[in-house]
């Protein structure tokens, strides 16, 4: 069940042309931005570690703005309440919806990473091969996990899909994918801790630069756990509330 | 043990208006329904626009949560037991919303089969067997954007059938398929009759109705206003026979005339062209034929026929009179 949704939300998402479009263009400006912002006098490593935050960027810009909208896409087109009305749990169909799309984003993260390559001259080393093709699949999965959350409370509040672009650029920020941590105010701290993804570009900068990456894969796994759980218990909150305002449909 | 029990069901909509002055209204938009179903039976719920047929339906496939008032389908409770209903109900809605566009057809049944825990193995062969039983089979691997309305239609009915329910649900299913097409339909739901299941059909299709439901309950603004059999409530009608009489310029004396005869229940007129048509309610023991032509010799007299009440005049006339 949860193979096939992500396989055909997938298929769906691929053949979308003007997300196509936008996830061509938005990684590679990201990449340039944060290119120009730390400079060509840097060195490799505070280049590499900005390209591939920048590279995570695109995969989280993916996630947030698709994942509220695509279950208003749902909701416009009628599917959203045959999904509901379905006897799976609902938590297992919308899962699948937000992992494709965060899958998607790894295209933009190759493209950045190609993109400071050819034209930015940032050579990709992989200190930790392993641990790197570990920390990326997890860090693409918890960005769908949180993209999950999102997409739960939109089933509910009709208006909740500009949440996702909302959120877009704060979340950048705050997981430090484009400036480190230690630039923020020590408020924002804990909502950083609390972020799967802070973790998880950690554990890809560390795999790559040479680093220990394995506390903060397993606490990025672990939050990413923590978030299906808190999304699925919440499901049932939002689905009932959908059920008794009539939001599932617009007529 | 009837298969859908409906009792003293209500359901209201908040609506809110305004952006800045927010006023909530709340609409009723069922208003205390109670009904039954038995199995095997194809239950038809007629109504104009707004009557609350489509809120009726979504109530007992659990998408809406009643205000008040309680359903069972299958003797399973439609809020308490959702998932126990789910697995055992199909829907199918028309109009061609309700289907993954950029997937084919295949895809969505795929999909579908999977939502509805159809396994793995029986998935293919029923897949398969639902096309070809919706004339689809040969079209499956081109993608629904490119799909007309009416093949959207029969690819709904076969999502709706994916996981061999034991009850149905169909809002309006005909609607958008062409005459040989909505034929078929009937043929197919007929044959689901067939083999035991249960169907909630609800139409604006009188002819469609009349062909396939055992009984039906026309409801309006929320409430039903009569249920039975077609044949019941064609006998509601007051005059159990009609007589159409083409007439040319004729007069409303004359009409208060006919009016008068005994056995006569109303006279309507209908102005055709330039004839009108004198529609004769009787009742069916009296014979007028003759006394109604004689108080016509003053005017023209087109064709005459006599007929029974459609179940379509039984509606009308229900509707109007609610
Ligand atoms: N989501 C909603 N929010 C607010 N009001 C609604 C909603 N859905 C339906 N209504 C209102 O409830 C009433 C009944 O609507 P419903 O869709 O049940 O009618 P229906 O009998 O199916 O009509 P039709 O024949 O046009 O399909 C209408 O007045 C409609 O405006
Ligand atoms: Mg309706």
């Amino acid at each position: 069940m949860l193979v096939l949704g992500w396989w055909l939300n997938l298929k769906i998402l691929a053949r979308s042309a003007f997300d196509g479009v936008l996830g061509v263009v938005w990684p590679l400006f990201f990449a340039t931005i944060a290119f120009f912002m730390y400079g060509q006098g840097s060195s490799d490593t505070t280049l590499l570690s900005a390209s591939l935050g920048a590279s995570v960027m695109g995969v989280w810009s993916a996630t947030s703005t698709s994942a509220s909208s695509a279950i208003q896409r749902q909701r416009r087109q009628g599917t959203l309440e045959l999904l509901v009305a379905a006897p799976r749990h609902f938590s297992l169909v919308l899962l699948p919806i937000t992992v494709a799309m965060s899958t998607i984003g790894l295209y933009s993260m190759v493209a950045t990473l190609l993109w400071g390559r050819f034209l930015f001259g940032i050579h990709v080393t992989i200190a930790s091969l392993p641990a790197f093709a570990l920390a990326v699949p997890i860090t693409v999965v918890s960005v769908g996990m949180l993209g999950f959350l999102l997409s739960v409370t939109v089933v509910r509040y009709r208006t909740a899909w500009a949440l996702g672009n909302a959120l877009e650029y704060p979340v950048w920020l705050v997981c430090g994918f484009l400036v480190p941590l230690q630039v923020l105010p020590d408020w924002v701290r804990p909502i950083s801790w609390l972020l799967a993804p802070t973790w998880g570009i950690n554990a890809i900068r560390e795999s790559a630069l040479g680093g220990n990456p394995w506390p903060d894969l397993a606490l990025c796994a672990g939050l990413a756990g923590v978030y299906a759980a808190v999304g699925v218990a919440f499901t049932n909150t939002v689905l009932h509330s959908a059920r008794s305002r009539a939001t599932l449909a617009l007529t | 043990m009837s298969v859908i029990e409906v009792a003293d069901l209500r359901r209201s909509y908040t609506q809110r208006s305004g952006v800045f002055h927010r006023t909530k209204t709340d609409v009723e938009a069922v208003r205390g329904v109670s009904f039954s179903v038995e199995a095997g039976e194809l239950f038809g719920l007629l109504g104009p626009n707004g009557a609350g047929k489509t809120t009726t339906i979504k109530m007992l496939i659990t998408l809406l949560l009643p205000t008040s008032g309680s359903a069972r389908v299958l003797g399973r409770d439609v809020v308490t037991e959702a998932r126990e209903v789910r697995r055992r109900i199909g829907y199918v809605f028309g109009g061609d919303r309700g289907l993954y566009e950029r997937l084919s057809a295949l895809d969505n049944l795929r999909y579908f089969a999977e939502l509805y825990g159809v396994s793995p193995r029986e998935q293919k062969p029923r897949i398969a067997q639902l096309l070809e039983m919706v004339g689809l089979d040969g079209r499956e691997k081109e993608r629904v954007e490119g799909y007309s309305r009416g093949m959207r239609q029969r690819l709904h009915i076969a999502r709706g059938l994916l996981h061999d329910p034991d009850v149905l649900f169909l809002d309006e299913p005909t609607i958008g398929i062409d005459p040989v097409g909505a034929r078929e339909l009937r043929t197919t739901i007929g044959s689901l009759l067939a083999v035991g299941k249960t169907v909630l059909l609800t139409t604006h299709y009188m002819f469609e109705a009349d062909e396939l439901c055992d009984r039906i309950a026309v409801i309006a603004a929320g409430q039903i206003i009569a249920a039975g059999t077609p044949r019941e409530l064609k006998a509601q009608v007051p005059g159990s026979r009609v007589l159409e009489v083409e007439v040319f310029g004729v007069d409303d004396e004359t009409v208060a005339v006919v009016r008068r005869i005994d056995g006569v229940r109303s006279v309507v007129v209908e102005e055709r062209g330039h004839a009108q048509v004198l529609l004769v309610s009787v009742a069916s023991d009296a014979e007028v034929t003759q006394p109604v032509l004689s108080c016509l010799s003053g005017v023209t007299v087109g064709r005459v026929s006599s007929r029974e009440p459609t179940l379509e005049d039984a509606y009308v006339e229900l509707v109007r009179s609610a």
